[in-house]
């Protein structure tokens, strides 16, 4: 009996030092120290919670412990005000894998809101990221950032004002990215140099282009594809661009609704595009010179299946515009091709319940505006039955993760 | 009677807090490879006289030919091995020290005539690997406390400027030291001591031989003297490669700007940015070769302003004299056939 009951005890010990701690982060005086030591002093499996209420902070935080949660009260109530930072690229540094973040929201940071690295197996959750000041070139680049990671799922989040990419994943591979809001960005959502993306019922809006995935070279991880937008709402994408020249967003006609370039094996079917007067959809080669022998720079397999459009490009900004609208009768049909395949690929289908046009460019690496375009209608072949792409999305482990 | 007493304590209060900078002769090992995180700097016994910061028995003073720019911050560094102990050796880079060796940098700026110890940055090898740990010097100038969460003080720099100096936090210091995943050091590359330096390091036998080195790193005060070019790949090397390299922090960046990086697209030249946002300013490419004004790395460097600014750590104020070599460097480059 006595046996046992020590036994008991042991068990207990043994359970208890399993199960993690958690640390309570209040706001106020000294949150900056207290909230940045408490992720320094955080063990795999911990988590750090922060309380209700708006936490003022002049630097830029960092998680490096792996298996950490962090969460707080929600996206409302739990505030990391960075209006006042003064140092680091970013509000939210984390560089360890399987972590958690949820119900928060990151206000003003200097640089980028979430930058995630090298951090495989992270889930974002129900957080916000907001320049309170609205669309501004001045405003941080990017919300949500994930890179080089494997396993990424961001869900339930909004971001807005970012001067670049709302939600942008880097050179990574097994993402979703499903049921956020992007609002008054530059580009909604960005998938860049990565494999095995869904992104899907999102709501895309105010933006400069809603969705963009897109391939560029010169970079340690290239070859992106493979990657399924489905579902998702992409509406009013008519903020100017507000892009700082020299990022390769600052090229996005306003009005782009689903752009994807140099990518292998895209599949764009059952969106609703309302009101994206460029180009509701938009597939392109990379328009500049490059040099760089490991990058095709073509879009290759990409499918346009079913998607429901209101209407094409009223309000194109491109080239001739005038002259175009007139030869087309008023509106550019929905979807827009440059014209440019490697040679002995099929770069586009696209279904026939969809009109599309094409600028017939000559060669890939004169830019879009593109002297000795020949615009015409569009000529490409329909999908084939049953196209899917596999071995999509986020790993399972990580959608197990998520809270209701 | 009561007033000799009053002054007793006194003397002994003050004999006790003078005797706080005063650690053992020689350095703890038992401090640097256990697993606690010394709340004091004193506890490691690395100086004799930590104000003076003399160094105790077995710990070495060292400089780098071409040093890192921390806001014209007073760098003293050393290096501890444990008795008998040898370093390894890796060609023209990093000194391979090994487990229960030291490194000790400590921050300081003179003010008022005086120089002020405001940190002491420990990077400890344990056996489970390297340990990064900041320690903020307290006002009387007696010791440094661990500082997890970082720091910020009120310094004048060099230059007249006032600033808020940043002290990193614990996750700030893998931010520069973090390769491939592991922490390590980046300052004692064998190409960066003088041969002075690492022929006594030898001659104590802390080292086997002296590496052979095929380009050392011109050193910083005499860099009008070794040209342009390698003043420049020097400065980038000390100052940016530690993030800008492959398995670093800003690898998808795609920018390498170590010393032994050979192409120039590499080194950015006719590179478009990729992630740079808003640090882009409107340029298009990271260096335009002639052009300094139209590069954006010579835009970042000369920013304060979070999100623009590189590097994103360790500056409150902009290098003037490492801005004008990448400058000249800049402005002296052919022009380039990249795209």
């Amino acid at each position: 009996m006595k046996t046992t009951i020590l036994a008991a005890i042991l068990l207990a010990g043994a359970s208890s030092s399993a199960i993690a701690a958690t640390r309570q982060v209040d706001a106020g005086p000294d949150a900056q120290t207290r909230l940045q030591e408490a992720l320094i002093l955080s063990q795999p499996g911990d988590e750090v919670v922060l309380a209700a209420g708006r936490f003022m902070l002049d630097d830029g935080l960092s998680l490096d412990v792996d298996g950490v949660t962090l969460r707080g009260a929600g996206m409302d109530a739990t505030i990391l005000d960075f209006t006042g930072q003064t140092g680091s690229g970013e509000g939210l540094l984390v560089t360890s894998d399987r972590v958690t973040l949820r119900d928060f929201a990151i206000e003003n940071p200097k640089g980028d809101g979430i930058k995630s690295k090298g951090a495989d197996d992270i889930v974002y959750q129900r957080l916000r990221v907001t320049w309170t000041g609205g669309p501004k070139e001045t405003n941080g680049a990017y919300g949500l950032y994930p890179v080089e990671s494997t396993g990424v799922l961001i869900v339930g989040s909004e971001v807005s004002g970012a001067s670049d990419a709302g939600i942008y994943v880097g050179q990574s591979k097994a993402i979703t990215v499903r049921g956020n809001v992007a609002r008054h960005n530059v580009a909604g959502i960005e998938i860049e140099n990565s494999r095995d993306a869904i992104v899907e019922s999102n709501f895309v809006t105010g933006n400069t282009g809603g969705i963009l995935v897109f391939d560029l070279p010169s970079l340690p991880v290239m070859g992106g594809g493979n990657t399924l937008v489905r579902g998702n709402l992409v509406a009013h994408n008519t903020t100017p661009n507000f892009a700082p020249k020299g990022n390769i967003v600052a090229g996005v006609p306003r009005g782009t609704g689903i752009m994807v370039m140099a990518n292998d094996g895209v599949l764009v079917e059952g969106n609703i595009l309302v009101d994206n007067p460029t180009a509701p959809v938009m597939v392109v080669a990379y328009p500049m010179k490059f040099d760089d022998k490991t990058y095709n720079p073509y879009p290759r397999n990409v499918v346009i299946g079913e998607n429901t459009v209101d209407r094409g490009g009223t309000d194109p900004q491109i080239d001739g515009r005038n002259a175009l609208l007139a030869a087309f009768g008023g509106a550019l049909p929905p979807v827009m091709w440059d014209g440019l395949a490697q040679e002995g690929t099929v770069a586009l289908r696209v279904d026939p319940s969809l009109g599309g046009w094409s600028l017939n460019l000559p060669a890939q690496g004169g830019g879009l505006s593109g002297a000795g375009a020949k615009p015409g209608p569009l000529s490409v072949p329909a999908p084939t039955t049953g196209f899917a792409l596999t071995g999509v999305g986020a790993p399972a482990a990580l959608e197990a993760r998520l809270v209701p | 009677m009561k007033r000799h007493w009053v002054l007793a304590a006194a003397l002994i209060a003050a004999a006790a807090a003078t005797g706080a900078a005063h650690g053992p002769a020689a350095p703890s090992d038992a401090a640097i490879t256990g697993s606690a995180f010394p709340t004091m700097l004193s506890e490691y016994g690395f100086f004799t006289d930590g104000a003076a910061q003399a160094p105790a028995a077995g710990v070495r003073a060292y400089r780098l030919n071409t040093p890192l720019y921390s806001d014209g911050a007073e760098k003293l560094r050393f290096v501890y091995l444990p008795a008998g102990a040898r370093a390894g050796t890796e060609g023209e880079g990093l000194l391979d020290f090994p487990v229960g060796s030291a490194l000790i940098k400590t921050f300081a700026f003179t003010e008022s005539g005086s120089r002020r110890l405001i940190e002491t940055r420990v990077l400890l090898h344990r056996a489970d690997g390297w340990l990064a740990l900041p320690y903020l010097w307290n006002a009387e100038q007696t010791d440094a406390k661990l500082a997890l969460a970082g720091a910020r003080v009120a310094v004048t720099t060099p230059a007249g400027e006032r600033i808020d100096y940043r002290v990193p936090n614990k996750n700030q210091c893998k931010e520069c030291h973090g390769l491939n995943d592991a922490v390590i050091p980046i300052g004692p590359k064998a190409r960066n001591l003088s041969t002075a330096w690492l022929n006594d390091f030898a001659r104590d036998g802390h080292i086997a031989a002296v590496p052979v080195v095929a380009r050392t790193l011109p050193v910083w005060e005499e860099r009008a003297e070794a040209g342009v070019e390698p003043a420049a790949r020097a400065y980038l090397d000390v100052n940016c490669a530690h993030c800008h390299q492959p398995g670093a922090m800003a690898s998808n960046s795609g920018l390498d700007l170590r010393w032994e990086q050979t192409s120039a697209q590499a080194l950015g030249v006719m590179k478009r940015p990729v992630a740079a946002g808003r640090g882009a300013g409107n340029l298009l490419f990271d260096l335009v070769p002639g052009k300094p004004g139209e590069s954006i790395m010579v835009h970042r460097m000369a920013s304060l302003e979070g999100g623009v600014a590189m590097p994103e750590l360790g500056k409150g104020t902009v290098d003037k004299e490492g801005l004008a070599v990448v400058e000249r460097w800049v402005a002296a480059m052919a022009p380039s056939g990249a795209p």
